[in-house]
């Protein structure tokens, strides 16, 4: 099956284990992943205002496109697909947004969120499954204890993403259990790892980031698990103690693909 | 502009209603930056309210908020209170040489493994 894919910038640049992880493990999976022709930075936040147009651009054009090649767009970063989703779900919602959008981008067949965007979790656990991935599994991850850290942009606004229950999400589990290892549950895996905030005000951001290590720590955990650039380097930076991976590096990793392994 | 005025402005600018609100405090009691803010998720949302809107855009709160979602998903009336928050901030930023943060300030910020995402996401949210 052919997907097509949006790496996001990050993923070009800070997070290259979190794209080809991604990528080689896809393939190992039985999916084709294509990189979108021309994609442009999703602006990294989902604007929160109404009469914002512009900022929500960039994320059309990657949804138009992957319309316009009738695939399904799938993106592992959790803050390029909380963008991509948000302003999909939007289009849908709201006329004059709609309307707003067609008027500035004047595509050949109008957009109104028509494209179906995914999480690279979401193909995991819907396209390919997870039982399938366990049968793949050449180096099960056994005895290891890892927390998965689901953060803030994978799960909310929950009514828009849609991925999993907001306050008991489990998809990470599942995928953990998939690769042979231990899940560990902790309070603060759907709590905010300081985002952004860590270029306003770094001991804010280290202090969001701190608790949710230490409530991993706490619980046993051994590594933390995100999907998120952002997310790694400030739970990274916290000095909470633990190693905090890709999901994809893990994956890959399970799967016997990883170089080095 | 009087009080009136930038309360309908942060009303039309969120989309969000805070009218709706029946000051339980749930968004401030799960908000992660609530010991960082001088006015809180619950009391930003009653100033809008009332129209007190001049007293926020003088605070720092409003570079506090880390839109994480929480009092927007767990608002039980839906009022999502992140959403005026980025409004009355956009009040502020939009004005002529009022950004909070410009790329000139991030290379003193910048680290070896600083993310990309994060410079975008700062200059969205503390700028124009």
């Amino acid at each position: 099956m052919r997907y097509s894919y949006y790496p996001g910038c990050t993923l070009k640049t800070r997070a290259k284990e979190l794209d080809r992880y991604a990528r080689l493990s896809a393939v190992a999976l039985g999916a084709e992943l294509e990189e979108l022709p021309e994609w442009q930075c999703c602006g990294a936040v989902y604007p929160l205002a109404k009469d914002e147009i512009a900022t929500r651009l960039s994320a059309v054009r990657a949804l138009m496109s992957a319309r316009d090649e009738g695939r399904t767009l799938v993106t592992v970063c959790s803050a390029c697909h909380n963008v991509l989703k948000q302003t999909n779900e939007a289009l849908k919602a709201d006329a004059n947004l709609r309307m707003k959008v067609n008027n500035y981008l004047d595509p050949e067949v109008p957009y109104a969120g028509e494209a179906r965007a995914i999480h690279y979790l979401e193909l995991l656990r819907d396209e390919i499954g997870f039982g399938e991935v366990k049968k793949r599994v050449a180096n099960p991850l056994k005895g290891r204890r890892i927390a998965g850290y689901y953060g803030c942009l994978l799960l909310r606004p929950s009514a828009v993403m849609a991925l999993d229950d907001p306050e008991n999400p489990r998809v990470l589990e599942d995928f953990i259990r998939a690769l042979g290892a231990e899940p560990v549950a902790y309070g603060r895996r759907n709590e905010c790892c300081g985002a952004y905030v860590t270029l306003e005000d770094r001991a804010q951001a280290e202090k969001s980031a701190r608790k949710i290590v230490q409530s991993a720590a706490d619980a046993g955990a051994e590594t933390i698990v995100t999907a998120c650039p952002l997310c790694l380097y400030n739970l990274k930076n916290s000095a909470g103690g633990l190693p905090v991976r890709y999901i994809t590096e893990l994956l890959a990793e399970a799967l016997g693909i990883a170089e080095g392994a | 502009m009087n009080n009136e005025n930038l309360r309908d402005l942060v009303v039309e600018i969120s989309g969000a209603n805070p009218r709706k609100c029946m000051r339980c405090g749930k968004c401030s009691g799960t908000c992660p930056a609530y010991a960082e803010m001088e006015y809180r998720p619950h009391r930003i949302v009653a100033m809008v309210e009332k129209g007190d809107i001049e007293p926020l855009m003088r605070s720092q709160s409003l570079y506090r908020c880390l839109a994480c979602m929480a009092c927007v998903e767990r608002c039980p009336r839906s009022v999502e209170p992140a959403k005026l928050v980025e409004a009355v901030r956009l009040l502020v930023i939009r004005g002529q040489g009022q950004n909070h943060m410009s790329p000139d300030d991030i290379p003193q910020k910048l680290d070896a493994e600083l993310p990309q995402q994060a410079i975008v996401a700062a200059l969205r949210k503390y700028g124009k």
